[in-house]
């Protein structure tokens, strides 16, 4: 296990490093000067150069690479050029949004499609199967932020249960955040919870054909408790890895649903950064995200080893 | 005639069927012209006129979602073009050389690219060129690319051990002889049933790229777009966003039965267990 993890980190530092070389490539090298992008074409050569100058840009652009990429590993995102603020403290703020919401999601998506795609799987051919089926047909083609405006349409708009948007702060209490961050999440996770339910479901039925279960219901188990005791853990191992890759599509999703509920996390940061051409902050959030993906895929390769001895040998 | 027995195969062809025949109809005719506003009839409630009635500048919103099919379907069929156009190729280099320095790179570009969700691509392509539709095409294209060659390699590893390949081999036939020949075909069903896949991924993800400005800009008129310049106005006039929402997700649902009812017409080990 120790050799298989190891081996897995040297491939998650790999990844990281090629990632970020790609993201400082497109972003830093393509536009051709950053600084006279950032400025836009009636800058005077005068503020140019001086910003070139602020940005570091006179050197190579390896040694900026290398500067950059250090500076990441030691919380130095470098300074926003719109805010003059640095970014590390930008987006430390705005990840204390980003992340409950996509960690609540997950939650959320998880406690539906367990249940609903064991459910499904154990009553096959059943009402309820059909109807599981039927909805989560539904729910994978529901974009996911048509579906948060029909949320705020209905329970802000007509029931004014929830608040339409923004965000208190958590220094209201736990509670007033969560409700504020209650209707995004519902809006991410139900389509998530489609997919996961289809997979858990389907994984569950081929588990079930299994001899191994076979051989528990000839030493005398009920279908339930096969189920239960035997069919259910060797059925995880694919819902981990969807779980795994549904995160990237919840960071993603988070992003966009954060523009319908107007919440200041990093999907709000990233894309007034585009806007305001703050080249520095987009870069800086785009890796964070993309460190975020590769982490978690790196968590689930480990934790499928865990569960799966088999995966650890034949590495 | 089994396409025609398939149940969810029809029902899905029927509404895809709907919406590509929409956007077809619209380069010829449309109810209403959706580049002439006219303020004095906006924000009307579906009428016998106006089906789904009309936006803030008094455009017809049915027009519109017939134009809007247009861009949702150019999108999503380019970038699944430019999926299969270099994925392909792609697993089957790595499936002939298998264990070579070539399948490693390629392997290895793949999980890079896997690392960045198309959204994560349009920030970077829009963050430098500005938004378009042409950067959203690159950046689902881009997305699809590993998807599709992982599945080529994976299909074409197992074909490689088959005898028919076997005796290609010992007839002296070239390995991008024999991908192009005999493994290509043998692969076409699994590819045609991810291209539906991946189709109805494109027109989510086109239309999540453009509700947050990163797609077709206007005049041209796009399913997400008019979402997000509905949304300020959803109180008093909910069939802006409703109408336009449908259109996705009928489409959508469409594409993803056609996509099951291929899978089991085309699926022979499903099909002979039926």
């Amino acid at each position: 296990m120790l050799r298989y993890t190891l081996k897995r980190m040297l491939s998650l530092g790999l990844s990281l490093l090629a990632a970020s070389v790609v993201i400082f490539v497109a972003i830093e090298v393509v536009p051709g000067d950053p600084a006279s992008y950032m400025l836009g074409i009636n800058a005077q050569p005068d503020t140019v150069a001086a910003l070139r100058e602020e940005l570091g840009l006179n050197v190579s652009a390896m040694t900026r690479y290398i500067t950059w990429i250090t500076g990441m590993m030691t919380g130095d995102f470098g300074t926003s050029y719109t805010y003059r603020t640095p970014v590390v403290d930008m987006v430390s703020d705005r990840i204390m949004i980003s992340l409950p919401l996509a960690i609540y999601a997950l939650t959320l998506s998880t406690l539906i499609a367990f249940p609903a795609g064991i459910l499904a799987a154990s009553r096959r051919g059943s009402v309820a199967d059909v109807s599981v089926m039927g909805v989560t047909q539904l729910g994978v083609a529901v974009p996911n932020f048509w579906f948060a405006m029909l949320l705020v349409l209905v329970f802000s708009i007509n029931l004014r249960w929830f608040s339409a948007g923004g965000f208190p702060g958590w220094d209201k209490g736990l509670f007033v955040g969560l409700k504020a961050l209650t209707l995004p999440t519902i809006a991410l996770a139900l389509p998530q919870a489609s997919i996961l339910a289809r997979v858990m479901r389907s994984s569950l039925i081929d588990t079930m054909s299994e001899d191994f279960i076979r051989t528990a219901r000839a030493k005398g188990l009920s279908k339930r408790q096969a189920l239960w005791r035997h069919a259910l853990r060797n059925a995880m191992i694919p819902v981990l890895t969807i779980i795994g890759l549904q995160f990237s599509f919840l960071m993603a999703g988070a992003i966009i649903i954060e523009n319908v509920f107007f919440l200041p996390g990093l999907g709000r940061l990233v894309f007034q950064s585009i806007s305001q051409r703050d080249l520095i902050v987009v870069e800086s959030v785009v890796m964070l995200l993309v460190f975020a993906v590769v982490l978690v895929t790196f968590i689930v390769d480990i934790a499928y080893a865990a569960v799966d001895p088999r995966l650890r040998r034949r590495s | 005639m089994a396409f025609l027995r398939n149940r969810s195969f029809m029902i899905g062809a029927v509404l895809a069927t709907v919406f590509v025949a929409a956007a077809l109809l619209s380069f010829l005719w449309t109810p209403f012209d959706v580049t002439k506003l006219d303020i004095a009839h906006k924000l009307q409630k579906p009428t016998e006129l106006h089906w789904f009635g009309t936006d803030h500048f008094g455009r017809d919103i049915f027009s519109m979602i017939m134009v809007g099919a247009r861009t949702s379907i150019a999108v999503a069929v380019l970038a699944v073009g430019i999926g299969i156009l270099l994925g392909v190729p792609l697993g089957l280099a790595a499936a002939a050389r298998k264990d070579s320095l070539l399948d490693e790179i390629i392997m290895r570009t793949n999980d890079l690219v896997f690392a960045f969700p198309a959204l994560l691509i349009a920030i970077m392509i829009t963050a430098v060129f500005g938004p378009s539709a042409v950067n959203a095409i690159i950046a689902i294209g881009i997305f699809n690319i590993p998807v599709f060659a992982r599945l080529t390699r994976g299909a074409a590893l197992t074909l490689w051990t088959r005898d028919f390949v076997l005796s290609a081999r010992v007839a002296g036939k070239s390995a991008p002889h024999i991908s192009l020949e005999h493994i290509l075909p043998n692969i076409l069903n699994l590819l045609i049933v991810q291209g539906s896949i991946q189709f109805s991924l494109g027109i989510l993800a086109e239309a999540g790229l453009s509700y947050v400005g990163l797609g077709a800009q206007p005049p041209i008129p796009s399913w997400g777009r008019m979402l997000a310049e509905s949304q300020t106005m959803i109180s008093f006039a909910p069939h802006l966003a409703i109408f336009p929402g449908m259109a996705i997700v009928l489409t959508v649902l469409g594409l993803n039965l056609m996509g099951d009812g291929l899978r089991d017409l085309l699926d022979p080990k499903i099909r002979r267990a039926r």
